[in-house]
C-alpha cells in the first residue's frame, strides 16, 4: 500500500476517532458538579446567549475584554479545563480570524507603529486596534458558546431552545440527528478499518478516489435504508405526523439568582458597550 | 374475545422479486405464546411487520380481533391510535429502535404520542427504568450503550404502553450469555397471562421459555407447527430447516460419522 492511501485512510479513521472522542469528553464534563452543570438548562440559554450576542455588537473594546473575563470566570467556575477551551476554542478561532483581520494591520490608515523587516509594511495603530476588536469578539462569542454547548447536556441544549418558541419539530430533528451521526461515523470507521485490514499493494490517484465515492455511496445507501426503517419503528410506536418533547426542568434559587446576575452583566455590557 | 387475536389468511408479500412470505395461513389466539421459527430469510421478520400493520401484503388477508387490518384502515387515527396502543413491536435491530437523543426520551415516546398527561408520563416512564433496571442509563446517548443496554431499552419503550401483543424480533441476538439470560428473564415476567407474545427467533434455548407453541419457516411458509418439546425434539425437520447443523467427525480413517448438533444450551 502507498504511503498515500495509506495517509488518507489513516487520516480518515483518526478523525472518526476524534469526532467520537470529543463526545464523550464534553459528556464528562457534562457530568461535573460547576457552576453552569447545576442550572436549568432554559435559565443557561437566557443567560449566555445574550451576553454571545452582546460580544459580537459592542463597539468597545474594554466591554470586550470584560466579556471575555466573565467568559473564563464562567468557564473555571463550570470546571471547564482552560487548556480544552484554548484547544478547541482559542487556536482555532484566532487563526482563522487573525487571518482575516490581518490586512486591517497594514492597511487601515493612522500612526506607524511597527514596521516589518524586509517587507517594509507598516503596522497601524488603528489597525491593530482593529484586528484585535475583530479577534477579541470572536474569542469571547465562541468561548460562551463553546462553554455553554460544554457543560449542557446536547438533548438539554435542544429542548431549552423550545424556551425560545423554537418548533418542536426542529428539536426532534435536530436531537435524531445527533442520534444517528454517531451511528453512521461509526459504521464509517468500521468500513475503513475493513478496507485497510485487506488492502495490499498500492492505491494510488484514480484508485484512491474511486474508494472514497464507494465510500460515500456505500454509506449513503445504509443511511437510506436506515432511514425507511426508522420511520417504521416510529410509525410502529405512534407517531402520526406530530412531534412532542417532553422535559423534567425545574428552576430553582439559584437558577433565578444567575439569572438575575447575567442579566445585570448583559445590560451594564449594553450600556457602556453603546 | 373468543376468536384470534391474529388471523391470517394466504398471505404473499413480496420484496421486489424475492418472495418472503408465499400464501401464509395462520391464527394466534389471545394469551397465547407463539414462536416462529425459522432460518435467515425465512420471512419471520416479515411477518411481524405485517402483523404490526408496517407491510401489507399483496396477496391475502390480516385480521386484528376480527377487522381488517389495511393501509386505508390504519390512515384512520382512532384505529391508529387504538391499533399501535394494543400491539407493539421490538425490532431486531436496537439501532432502528432508538432513535432519541437519550434514553429518557426513548421511554417517554410512546406515551407522547398516545397523548398522556405529562405527570402520568414523568411517574410510568421513572417506574418502567426502575423495572428495567435501567434507570441509572437514563440521560444516556443510545451510541453510549451496550447491545443488552440498547435491547432492554428497546423493550421498555414498548412495554411503558402495557400493550396486550408483545411481538419480539430475535430478542436475544447478538447478546452474551449473561446479557441473554437477563433478557429470556424479562421475557418470561412480562409474558403470558393475558398478553399475546409472538417470538421470531432460530435459537432453539430460547422457545422452551417464552412460547407455549412454534411455527417453523421455510422459503415463505410454515412447514411444520408443534410444541417447543415436540420441535426441538424432531432433529430431522430441524436438519432439513437449517435450524441445526450435521456435526461430522472420524472415529477412524474411513470411518465418517455424522448427527444433528447444536451449540450453546443450558442446564
Amino acid at each position: 500500500m502507498s504511503v498515500k492511501s495509506r495517509g488518507v485512510i489513516e487520516r480518515s479513521l483518526s478523525s472518526f476517532v476524534d469526532a467520537l472522542q470529543h463526545t464523550f469528553d464534553a459528556e464528562e464534563i457534562a457530568k461535573k458538579r460547576g457552576l453552569l452543570q447545576r442550572l436549568d438548562p432554559r435559565v443557561k440559554i437566557l443567560s449566555i446567549l445574550p451576553l454571545i450576542v452582546i460580544a459580537a455588537l459592542t463597539r468597545r473594546l474594554r466591554v470586550v475584554i470584560a466579556l471575555f473575563a466573565v467568559a473564563i470566570a464562567v468557564a473555571l467556575l463550570s470546571k471547564v479545563p482552560l487548556g480544552t477551551l484554548a484547544k478547541r476554542v482559542w487556536l482555532a478561532v484566532l487563526t482563522f480570524t487573525g487571518f482575516i483581520s490581518g490586512p486591517a494591520l497594514f492597511l487601515t490608515p493612522g500612526r506607524a507603529m511597527y514596521s516589518l523587516p524586509i517587507l517594509g509594511w507598516s503596522v497601524t495603530a488603528p489597525g491593530l486596534r482593529a484586528a484585535v476588536y475583530l479577534v477579541m469578539r470572536a474569542e469571547t462569542a465562541a468561548t460562551f458558546s463553546v462553554v455553554l454547548i460544554l457543560c449542557t447536556p446536547w438533548s438539554n441544549i435542544l429542548k431549552a431552545l423550545r424556551v425560545l418558541r423554537a418548533p418542536a419539530v426542529l428539536v426532534v430533528i435536530l436531537g435524531m440527528t445527533y442520534r444517528y451521526i454517531f451511528l453512521l461515523l461509526r459504521t464509517a470507521h468500521d468500513m475503513f478499518e475493513s478496507r485497510k485490514s485487506r488492502m495490499v499493494g498500492q492505491l494510488e490517484g484514480r484508485e484512491l478516489r474511486k474508494m472514497a465515492t464507494a465510500s460515500a455511496g456505500v454509506l449513503m445507501s445504509k443511511t437510506l435504508q436506515l432511514s425507511g426503517d426508522v420511520y417504521l419503528a416510529m410509525r410502529s410506536r405512534g407517531f402520526q405526523g406530530e412531534v412532542y418533547v417532553l422535559d423534567e426542568f425545574q428552576t430553582d434559587w439559584l437558577d433565578w439568582l444567575m439569572l438575575a446576575l447575567f442579566g445585570s452583566i448583559a445590560l451594564l455590557a449594553f450600556w457602556f458597550g453603546r | 374475545m373468543n376468536g384470534p387475536i391474529f388471523e391470517v389468511r394466504d398471505v404473499t408479500y413480496r420484496y421486489q422479486e424475492v418472495t418472503a412470505l408465499d400464501g401464509l395461513n395462520l391464527a394466534i389466539m389471545p394469551g397465547q405464546r407463539v414462536a416462529l421459527l425459522g432460518a435467515n430469510g425465512s420471512g419471520k421478520s416479515t411477518l411481524l411487520s405485517i402483523l404490526d400493520g408496517l407491510y401489507f401484503p399483496q396477496k391475502g388477508s390480516v385480521e386484528f380481533r376480527g377487522e381488517p387490518l389495511t393501509e386505508n384502515r390504519l390512515q384512520t387515527p382512532e384505529f391508529e391510535f387504538d391499533f399501535r396502543r394494543r400491539v407493539a413491536l421490538v425490532f431486531q435491530n436496537p439501532d432502528v429502535q432508538l432513535f432519541n437523543p437519550t434514553v429518557f426520551d426513548e421511554v417517554t415516546f410512546g406515551p407522547l404520542q398516545m397523548r398522556w398527561p405529562r405527570d402520568q408520563i414523568l411517574l410510568r416512564v421513572s417506574e418502567m427504568l426502575e423495572q428495567m433496571e435501567i434507570m441509572h442509563l437514563k440521560d444516556r446517548s443510545p451510541h453510549h450503550l451496550s447491545t443488552g443496554e440498547k435491547k432492554r431499552v428497546a423493550l421498555a419503550s414498548v412495554l411503558i404502553l402495557d400493550p396486550e401483543v408483545l411481538l419480539l424480533d430475535e430478542p436475544t441476538a447478538a447478546l452474551d450469555p449473561k446479557s441473554e439470560s437477563q433478557m429470556i428473564d424479562f421475557l418470561v415476567s412480562c409474558s403470558g397471562g393475558r398478553k399475546t407474545v409472538v417470538t421470531a427467533t432460530h435459537d432453539l434455548d430460547l422457545i422452551e421459555d417464552v412460547a407455549d407453541s412454534c411455527h417453523i419457516f421455510q422459503r415463505g411458509r410454515i412447514v411444520a407447527t408443534g410444541t417447543p418439546a415436540e420441535i426441538v425434539n424432531d432433529h430431522a425437520l430441524l436438519l432439513s430447516t437449517n435450524l441445526i447443523h450435521a456435526h461430522h467427525h472420524a472415529h477412524a480413517p474411513g470411518e465418517l460419522h455424522s448427527h444433528p448438533h447444536r451449540h450453546g444450551h443450558r442446564h
